[in-house]
């Protein structure tokens, strides 16, 4: 396992400078603790690192390639574009990092049932996943548009042998999936783990699934060294939760001649409601959602905004503490990307390359193909983080050319 | 001595226990919860607990979620809630507990916040998501203004984080009798009186005990181990069933009244083994 051996965040009480921590129906701090004390154990037990190892190369796939994309970068004249193929995991994300991780450590407390959230099903599916290989048994909360726009996602789960709930409250998106989840928890907390699925949500989730997750940038840091020497110049990651960003990012973070760059869903505009830039769009400001503090996207009221996107994993009114630590920090730069320009390079990077992105994952293509043209001569890293046949229905819909 | 304080060495010199009244703030509509709150009163309630609406209320059943929801499309913010809290302080003494999820608060400002609840006339608040350990900045503006700090316990505290809680609190400590999400249920959980007597010997503060407490007969077993008890949804499910009809204020008064009947216990709360 990838241990950030050097990290001095989060403190004892899970927070990034001002933000993370824990906020929390009183009912759940004990979980909670058990669930730090069985993670920073486990963390530091040889055992549990050889088999989450075994699991990643064995079973998920690991360590997937960096790919040079020679035609792509050819074609936009500028910086030499690199992928790191989370795309290529089984079950199609990155998610399958952290469900792993977290499935041992559901094993270790001795519980036999998870739940999870999901917005754009990758998280649901790589929970069913695990749930199928462990025999635990898995519910699944997704928000009613999600389970429309992501259908096939739910099948796959149900097909893994999860149940699937629909969430039909607020924007029946992935806000109030991780809601409803939690207030599952609090009352099955003493059968159940909560497998959150982003870098977010109360101590200890940001630093555990961060952990979990920093495997895509250790691997990626030494294969970039071995194959192409030194260090990339900037690395892209979309960022929802925050979960994949940070694991590429993480592992660089003390290599201070590497820039990074966060990309948010820009949805169709600026206006609150229409994004989800909680960094670079309007309304967003530091609150508390869902256990911890960090950007949020809200009204003049403490309100929690509705937000939009194309793309269901990055619709999210908050984003990961570490992430707020960090734009404060100006370590990453955080942009938005709009829905067409995610879908642009959707097709761009189908037509030269051959690879079908996720929808999340475009928005980091996107970033990268944009600033691309005026960065002769640098190296450009972004993290594919999922593939895109969950998002084929999104694509005819807004391809009607292709049909 | 604040409203809350008054009103528990009031009701230890007589024969009944707390009723402790939830009421969602601006459901359904802002210009009727002060008369909601007077008719709750009259039935009996002692304290109020006024909800402020919150978008993601994540500790909160359907009774609730609904009521935040009619609240907010209502137009309830805290700015109005407050101005309910000057309403009622213009007929009343009722002890006003402002509940609320922690974001609102946090958007509007602690030591803002603090300061109108105060001049408003509200007793204390109770930030359902705001834990002992990131609580300093509140509890300093709630203590220069003499504000009660309400804290929860649950069934999963132990008895040092019991002791732990009720020290940042005061006015009373409150119990979650349940595992889960507010919202009525058939039956009490076999996990309150345990947590009660548990409760009892990690502080003397008063002790009430609330989630999932909607009939007499709930109360009515909990009454001899707590110095109140706090009941929410059911009181909305009644707003929400009678909404804008002008029976609603009898109707909330006359559940008051039903609750409160099974309050009277003679001996003062003494978690029943003493
Ligand atoms: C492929 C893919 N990438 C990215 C995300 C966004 O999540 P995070 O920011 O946690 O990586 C998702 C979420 O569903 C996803 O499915």
């Amino acid at each position: 396992m990838h241990v950030i051996e050097n990290a001095t965040l989060p403190d004892s009480l899970g927070r990034f400078g001002p933000y993370g921590g824990r906020y929390v129906p009183e009912i759940l701090v004990a979980p909670l603790e058990q669930i730090e004390q069985v993670y920073f154990e486990a963390r530091q037990d040889p055992a549990f690192q050889a088999e989450l190892e075994e699991l990643n190369r064995q079973y998920a796939g690991r360590p997937t390639p960096l790919y040079h994309c020679k035609r792509l970068s050819e074609h936009l004249g500028g910086a030499q574009i690199y992928l790191k193929r989370e795309d290529l995991l089984h079950t199609g994300a990155h998610k399958i990092n952290h469900c792993l991780g977290q499935a041992l450590l559901v094993k270790r407390m001795g519980k036999k049932r998870i739940i999870a959230e999901t917005g754009a099903g990758q998280h649901g599916v790589a929970s069913a996943t695990v749930a199928a290989l462990f025999g635990f048994e898995c519910t699944v909360y997704m928000g009613e548009e999600d389970m429309r726009r992501q259908e096939l996602n739910v099948f796959r789960m149900r097909l893994l042998g999860a149940r699937v709930e629909a969430v039909k409250t607020g924007s029946r998106t992935l806000k109030d999936a991780v809601t409803q989840a939690m207030r599952e928890w609090t009352a099955n907390f003493e059968t159940t783990h909560y497998l959150l699925g982003s870098a977010l949500g109360p101590h200890p989730f940001p630093v555990m699934v961060r952990d979990f997750q920093s495997v895509i940038g250790t691997e990626a840091r030494a294969q970039f060294g071995e194959r192409e020497g030194g260090l990339p110049d900037v690395l892209f990651a979309c960022v929802g939760g925050g979960s994949n960003s940070l694991g590429l990012f993480h592992p660089f973070l003390d290599a201070e001649s590497v820039r990074m760059v966060g990309v948010e869903a820009g949805g169709r505009g600026d206006a609150l409601g229409e994004h989800a830039a909680r960094f670079s769009g309007e309304g967003g400001a530091p609150g508390v959602l869902h256990g911890t503090r960090s950007y949020v996207l809200q009204d003049e009221a403490g309100q929690i905004a509705l937000t939009h996107s194309v793309s269901a994993g990055l619709d999210y009114a908050s984003v990961g503490p570490e992430h707020a630590y960090l734009r404060d920090q100006g370590r990453v730069e955080y942009t938005a990307c709009q829905d067409a320009d995610a879908l642009a390079a959707v097709r761009t990077l189908a037509r030269y390359e051959g690879i079908i992105p996720a929808l999340e994952s475009a928005h980091a293509v996107a970033e990268a193909i944009r600033r691309a043209p005026s960065a002769p001569g640098q190296r450009f890293l972004v993290n594919l983080s999922g593939r895109g046949d969950k998002d084929i229905g999104i694509f005819r819909e807004n391809m009607p050319d292709l049909d | 001595m604040n409203r809350i304080d008054q009103t528990f060495a009031r009701l230890r010199e007589g024969d009944s226990r707390a009723l402790i009244a939830y009421l969602t703030a601006g459901d359904p509509h802002p210009d009727r919860t002060a008369e909601l709150a007077l008719a709750l009163e009259r039935g009996g309630a002692d304290i109020l607990e006024l909800g402020v609406p919150f978008s993601d209320p994540m500790a909160d059943g359907p009774v609730i979620q609904k009521a935040s929801e009619r609240a907010l499309r209502a137009g309830t913010t805290l700015e109005k809630v407050i101005e309910i809290i000057r309403e009622i302080r213009r007929s009343s003494e009722l002890p006003v507990v402002v509940f609320s999820y922690l974001n609102p608060v946090l958007r509007y400002g602690f030591e803002a916040f603090a300061a109108k609840i105060a001049e408003a006339g509200a007793d204390g608040a109770l930030l359902t998501d705001l834990n002992i350990e990131a609580a300093e900045e509140y509890l300093e503006a709630m203590r220069a203004r003499d504000l009660a700090t309400v804290f929860l316990g649950a069934q999963t505290s132990t008895d040092e984080r019991l002791r732990q809680v009720a020290q940042a609190s005061t006015g009373f400590l409150y119990l979650v009798s349940t595992a889960g999400v507010t919202g009525m249920r058939e039956t009490i959980s076999d996990a309150a009186i345990p947590l009660l007597e548990r409760a009892r010997k990690a502080t003397d503060l008063p002790l009430a005990i609330g989630f999932g407490l909607s009939r007499r007969e709930h109360i009515e077993a909990v009454a001899p181990y707590a110095e109140g008890a706090i009941v929410g949804s059911a009181i909305m499910r009644v707003v929400e069933q009678y909404g804008e009809s002008p029976e609603l204020g009898a109707k909330l008064e006359e559940l008051a009244r039903e609750l409160k009947s099974g309050l009277k216990v003679p001996q003062p709360a003494t978690g029943g083994v003493a």
